[in-house]
């Protein structure tokens, strides 16, 4: 519990530097935060007016591979290219999802009952 | 504090292992529990080959021999092959990417007791009411129906000890990717560190699924689930899918670090760079990957469907091209070098005609039509021993030798070990070998016993002779070690001579904190360069000689695994289990079960809460005294006397 409590002096020039980045950040955030509402609100729509399921199944899992890219890129930061070895975590997110992937094919496509 | 120089009493050198995060003594530690449970899995399969010496012999009954077949392999795939690669990698990676330790060594250390608690829990087994008898496998429709509680302890310890790999796992990712040296950039690493990464990242992708298909046998066989069971709506295909979805991986998460061990033995003997480093590295990024496409080839006679069975075939032979890279290379390497033939040497001569006798097998059994004819036959077996035995167990021996220096700063006798590897050699062909004819003559794998004149018997006798054989191979082999205890320490740099990466530069016996700076890399096989250049030092500095941050040791991590430990006696004897309800297994009553999964789990939550809530932030190792434990360090190698404690 005796965490030393971190000072940092900014100059001026720093301060407004911060201030107007922040303010971009939050733009963005809240920007993608109504882009993900829409979405859902039209993933809804799709299925409350009535399409044919075989549209609907496909544009909602679509829709949702959209919000999923918008979660890890924006609200999870892997937009940020200078972040330390995001080459790495980005791979290693791809890959992860690659290789499950193959497993839902899988469970839905070869196995009976 | 702790330093090589220094004497100390028994008690406290228990104490010191107990709360360890020093990467080194971890690496000790998993090399001495990984050989204990090796020499527990190998005395399980002299007791099957005794059986099956002769045609209807009656040395074990059918039931033991199906536990003895089940502890057999579970033991020698999790709790000896895994830690004894452990072993190495927590001694080696450090030193080879020029770390001071790994990037969590608490979580090292814990990753290190969840694996052991967990073995000791598996092997209890055997003193409570008899051990897991449905392969290890374990397939569901098998294993949900096996009375007492032997699937159960084979569910929980697995459980248990899996968490602690897939720590481990975690640990050796971010250590690699972060706590490289200066210089040390990804294409200078050495095989051996990129093999470790490659497959610690299958254990971070194969361990969830066994995780997830663990569970769900956990709560079918001892909370009343119905996951696997087909007669109330569940799939017991679905746990084959789960177990081999971790399982193939698996086979590459031990293969891989052994392919590392033998691109490090290699170069070195031959004197001479390791042939194509690069297509080394594609070549074992691309095996880690394809390794995740193949699983459904261990379930070709399930009927998944000619569709399916052609993919899966189709993608397992792929798998041979990059390995097929990897063997030219090792043979390019040693092609027109200046061969030196020491027992590590010998291990990886005989382990290229080996393992790729094993990898032809297994190309033939990827032939989904032919598989219908090997399936369950005794050729399976003699492939995966070809593999296993052939590539991982020759690894183990040759880097014991190899890397024995660098661990103990004493090195294993050579005579010795020549002798010990001609006779383990010559003992695991006369085993293997033979074994193909008999699945191909239709003796089928895990059979307690046979009748006679069916032209198996002169074949099974051979075999039981040569697993004596590589008994007494493994026996002298601890001999060996037994006998290095008492001689000379060696005190010195580059034990071989020829070392080219960076864990050669070091003079042994290694202080703690292992470089006193940080080293800079400046280029591939590093010590190399250095000695080319006439560096006595053997590496240049990245940095002044400054205060070194180290972690403090700490016995949280033991605490938590006794935690996960006795939570699993609450789940084990859980009244609600079927076979606690069909009066196959003994139970205690609901509170008593409960209360030891609360307490349990209560004690392991507590310990987290606590590592939460204190903070460690580790201590510094002064100048001053760096200096101090260097000149204790030089006296010793000088002299051999330890000092006191200071």
């Amino acid at each position: 519990m005796a965490h030393d409590t971190h000072f940092e002096a900014r100059s001026q020039v720093q301060q407004e530097y911060y201030r107007k980045e922040n303010a971009a950040k939050m733009r963005s955030q809240v920007t993608q935060f109504a882009i993900m509402i829409l979405l859902t609100l039209v993933a809804f729509a799709s299925a409350v007016a009535d399409f044919a399921p075989n549209f609907v199944k496909p544009f909602v899992l679509l829709l949702a591979g959209v919000q999923v890219v918008q979660q890890l890129y924006a609200f999870m930061h892997m937009e940020d290219k200078k972040a330390y070895h995001i080459g790495v975590i980005s791979f290693f997110m791809w890959g992860g999802a690659l290789i499950a992937f193959t497993f839902f094919l899988c469970f839905l496509t070869i196995i009976w009952w | 504090m702790s330093s090589v120089a220094q004497k100390k009493g028994f008690g406290a050198q228990v104490w010191d292992y107990l709360t360890t995060v020093d990467h080194k003594k971890i690496a000790i530690m998993y090399l001495a529990a990984g050989t204990l449970f090796f020499a527990i899995a190998g005395l399980e399969a002299l007791f099957m080959r005794f059986q099956l010496m002769f045609p209807e012999s009656t040395f074990v009954s059918a039931g033991t021999f199906n536990q003895l077949l089940t502890m057999h392999g579970t033991t020698m795939l999790f709790l000896a092959a895994t830690p004894l690669l452990f072993a190495f990698m927590n001694a080696i990676v450090p030193l080879q990417i020029g770390a001071r330790d790994v990037a969590f060594p608490f979580l090292n250390s814990l990753g290190f007791w969840l694996f052991f608690l967990g073995a000791v829990f598996l092997h209890l087994s055997f003193f409570m009411g008899g051990a897991p008898d449905a392969g290890w496998t374990s397939y569901a429709s098998l294993s949900l129906y096996s009375p007492g509680h032997g699937i159960d302890f084979y569910v929980l310890g697995l459980q248990i000890s899996g968490a602690g790999t897939l720590i481990s796992g975690i640990n050796f990712i971010v250590t690699i990717i972060t706590m490289r040296a200066p210089g040390m950039t990804f294409m200078r690493m050495p095989l051996f560190t990129w093999t470790s990464l490659v497959s610690s990242t299958l254990i971070l992708f194969a361990f969830p699924p066994l995780t997830v298909g663990l569970f769900l046998m956990l709560v079918d066989r001892m909370f009343g689930a119905n996951f696997f069971d087909h007669t109330m709506g569940g799939n017991t295909i679905i746990w084959e899918h789960l177990f081999w979805i971790f399982g193939h991986p698996e086979v590459y998460i031990l293969v891989l670090p052994a392919f590392g061990l033998f691109s490090e033995i290699i170069p070195v003997f031959a004197r001479k760079r390791l042939f194509g480093y690069s297509s080394m590295v594609f070549a074992t990024i691309l095996i880690g990957f394809l390794g995740f496409m193949v699983w459904a080839h261990h379930m070709f006679t399930t009927g998944l469907g000619a569709t399916a069975n052609a993919i899966f075939a189709v993608a397992t032979m792929t798998i041979a091209v990059p390995t097929g890279m990897k063997v030219f290379n090792w043979i390019l390497t040693i092609w027109g070098g200046s061969i030196k033939v020491t027992v590590p040497m010998l291990y990886a001569l005989g382990f290229i005609p080996s393992f790729v006798a094993g990898g032809v097998t297994g190309v033939m059994q990827a032939a989904a039509p032919l598989d219908y004819q090997l399936h369950d036959s005794y050729f399976i077996v003699a492939h995966f021993h070809y593999v296993i035995v052939g590539g991982i167990v020759t690894a183990l021996f040759g880097a014991a030798h190899f890397y024995w220096p660098i661990m103990f700063n004493r090195a294993l006798n050579e005579k010795l070990g020549v002798l010990t590897f001609w006779i383990f050699f010559i003992g695991f062909h006369l085993t293997f070998f033979l074994q193909h004819f008999l699945g191909l003559m239709g003796m089928p794998r895990r059979v307690f016993t046979y009748m006679g004149d069916q032209g198996w018997d002169l074949f099974n006798l051979i075999s039981t002779i040569g697993a004596a054989m590589m008994g007494v191979g493994v026996i002298l082999l601890v001999l060996n070690v037994l006998i290095s205890i008492k001689s000379e320490p060696l005190n010195r740099r580059d034990y071989w001579g020829d070392g080219r990466s960076l864990e050669w530069a070091l003079e042994t016996p290694l202080p703690f904190y292992n470089f006193k700076q940080t080293p800079l890399v400046r280029g591939y096989d590093p010590y190399w360069i250095e000695k080319q250049e006439g560096n006595k030092e053997g590496m240049v500095y990245a940095e002044p000689v400054g205060d070194i941050h180290m972690p403090n040791n700490s016995i949280l991590p033991l605490i938590m695994s006794i935690g996960t430990f006795i939570a699993a006696f609450g789940a084990l004897y859980s009244p609600w289990g079927d076979q606690a309800i069909a009066g196959t297994a003994d139970s205690v009553s609901p509170g008593l079960s409960v209360g030891l999964i609360v307490l349990g789990l209560g004690i392991t939550v507590g310990a987290m809460i606590a590592r939460s809530l204190k903070d460690d932030l580790g201590y510094h190792v002064h100048v001053a005294e760096i200096e101090a434990i260097e000149k204790d360090l030089a006296q010793y190698r000088a002299t051999g006397k330890k000092g006191g404690n200071k």
